[in-house]
């Protein structure tokens, strides 16, 4: 035991130098974290600055209006509002279903070869450029038929699938091996152990992906431009007629020379932002509840 | 210093009354010269063998020999593995289990299983029960048929007040004996056990155990464990599966011997399995 005389539990000088790296290392990645969040809270910080002033009960009710003397800006974004809604819905109604179908088949169905040529389409799909998907639309659909909030819907809908379906297919990877084998082991076929076992398990999870896709579609502006934009102030819920949506107004409104209708943009602004962070919100506290829900 | 530790090794008590009647054993699988792969690597080969009614058939041997993967192929289990195929012939009741025009899902209905990790459903502990039969089309009398499992399985008195309750919140020897109330819900007639109490403390072992003798009498048993005092006490029927190492590196699960299990643990015919009961790997 002689020879651990000089034995001690204080740092060396090599030990003292790598915590110092490791010290500033973390530093660094403190800052770029920070960074991130810095800004999120600067883009919001800068809506509400600049948009709470329009918030008033007639920016929700009223659509857009001009004072037939003075020519001065005023009304509200009620017919955006409108269209907004119906444009998404549109969106949803169809890519939900169908990219719920997709990430099934993927997912539950398909073997090897197939199952990898669908998941790379799908992420072809979500990389087209969103202008690129409004004038597909315009193309096919506008020219031969007229703008409308269904042909927005339609643009939308094909940003919406692959975030759908990709969201399903994560979703059902979550459900654990052993379940299916559990079901099977009992003579249960592969539909009615998708359907009644699979797909409910995961039904919580399906839904937060259907919601942040809607979301996200909720403020796309470039395929509405050639699909949805020629449209008037009345507040409609016709989707058979091209629709004012609160992107669109966003940009034109910030277009035009006059301040008070800027403000009207920031306001509207900060609506799609609210509704965006909300839905984001709650969709990721629905899936925390659905994930526990299963590993527990 | 080698031999000194196989005398050192407790011999396994093996029960004394073996309920193996010598005639009127009626075969449910006749195995005849399975091989099964994975893509082209042979996972177990040269596998013969009867399983009888009514009896505990244990399958043992060391990690990789193939005991699982053999188990899995008796109800087909395996299909569900990209890749797994199978040579040779598995009869059931004399119908070719792997024949043209058999669907997997129907030699399932009669074949379940168990396997090593409790799996219940994220759903209550009725609805555990029931999903299966419900699927199934079984749907009469649901609530004596859930407690009727339940009962077979030994799990009704302990849950009988909080059957609306999730099947996640039991303990893991509990839902171990919940999945085997589900698979006899829809009234099997063969239950495959993969190793089901490897998971488990030895209280909930001995329990399941003790399940296994009750179960017997109405139902035909086929286990995996990896522990051989539990094939000793639980099983009629022993076969032992050995690795076999080839000169070029490669191996593959082979059948080393196949008997009764008093026999297996007492007397067995192949040095490897004597090997193998004893503590010694051969």
């Amino acid at each position: 035991m002689s020879d651990r005389s000089g034995f001690s539990l204080a740092p060396t000088r090599q030990l003292r130098r790598r915590k110092l790296i490791n010290l500033f290392a973390e530093i660094v990645m403190l800052t770029a974290a920070l960074a991130a969040i810095a800004v999120l809270v600067a883009v919001i910080v800068a809506v509400v600055q600049r948009g709470h002033g329009a918030l008033t009960k007639d920016f929700f009710t009223k659509p857009p209006s001009t004072n037939f003397l003075t020519g001065a800006s005023g009304g509200g974004i009620a017919n955006s509002i409108a269209g907004t809604i119906v444009i998404v819905a549109c969106a949803t109604v169809i890519a939900l279903p169908i990219g719920i179908l997709v990430a099934v088949y993927t997912s539950e169905f398909a073997h090897g070869w197939v199952r990898r040529v669908l998941a790379f389409v799908l992420d072809v799909v979500n990389g087209i450029p969103s202008i690129v998907i409004g004038i597909f639309i315009f193309g096919i659909y506008v020219l031969s038929h007229q703008q409308s909030a269904f042909a927005a819907g339609l643009a939308l809908s094909i940003i919406m699938l692959p975030l759908v379906a990709r969201s399903t297919q994560e979703v059902l990877a979550l459900v654990p091996t052993t379940l299916r084998e559990a079901s099977f082991a009992m003579g249960v076929s592969r539909w009615r152990t998708v359907v009644g076992l699979i797909i409910p398990a995961s039904f919580g999870g399906i839904l937060t992906g259907g919601t942040l896709a809607i979301a996200r579609a909720a403020g796309e502006t470039a395929p509405l431009l050639f699909t949805s934009s020629l449209t008037t102030n009345e507040v409609s819920w016709n989707p058979h007629v091209a629709l004012q949506s609160i992107p669109l107004t966003i940009f034109q409104d910030l277009e035009a020379p006059d301040p008070a209708l800027h403000e009207q943009a920031w306001g509207a602004a900060l609506v799609l932002l609210t509704f965006v962070l909300v839905v984001s919100v709650l969709s990721k506290a629905w899936l925390a509840r659905n994930r526990r829900k299963l590993s527990r | 210093m080698n031999e000194n530790t196989i005398d050192t090794v407790a011999p396994i008590e093996v029960a004394t009354k073996q309920s193996v009647p010598t005639t009127h054993k009626e075969t449910v699988f006749d195995v005849r010269q399975v091989a099964i792969f994975y893509g082209s690597t042979v996972a177990v080969k040269d596998v013969n063998l009867e399983i009888y009614r009514n009896q505990v058939t244990a399958l043992i041997g060391p990690s990789g020999c193939g005991k699982s993967t053999f188990i899995r192929c008796l109800n087909r289990m395996n299909d569900l593995i990209p890749g797994a195929h199978l040579e040779g012939e598995i009869l059931y009741h004399g119908q070719n289990m792997y024949g043209s025009g058999v669907d997997p899902a129907s030699v399932r209905r009669w074949i379940g299983m168990v396997f090593q990790k409790p799996n219940p459903f994220p759903k209550s502990i009725y609805d555990n029960i029931a999903w299966g039969p419900k699927m199934l089309g079984m749907r009469k009398d649901m609530d004596e048929r859930v407690e009727r499992a339940l009962t077979q399985a030994a799990l009704w008195d302990e849950v009988k007040d909080r059957l609306k309750r999730s099947a996640l919140a039991l303990s893991g020897g509990q839902q171990q004996r919940l999945c085997i109330a589900r698979c006899l819900a829809v009234e099997p007639e063969v239950i495959l056990l993969d190793e089901p109490a490897s998971a488990l403390d030895p209280i909930s072992t001995s329990s399941i155990e003790d399940l296994i003798h009750e179960l017997k009498r109405d139902y035909t048993i086929v286990i995996v464990t990896h522990n051989m005092q539990q094939a000793a006490r639980v099983a009629d029927m022993t076969a032992f599966f050995s690795l076999d190492v080839h000169e070029d590196g490669s191996r593959n699960g082979i059948l080393v011997e196949y008997d009764v299990t008093q026999k297996i643990f007492t007397q067995p015919a192949d040095p490897r399995t004597e090997g193998y009961v004893t503590g010694r790997f051969g």
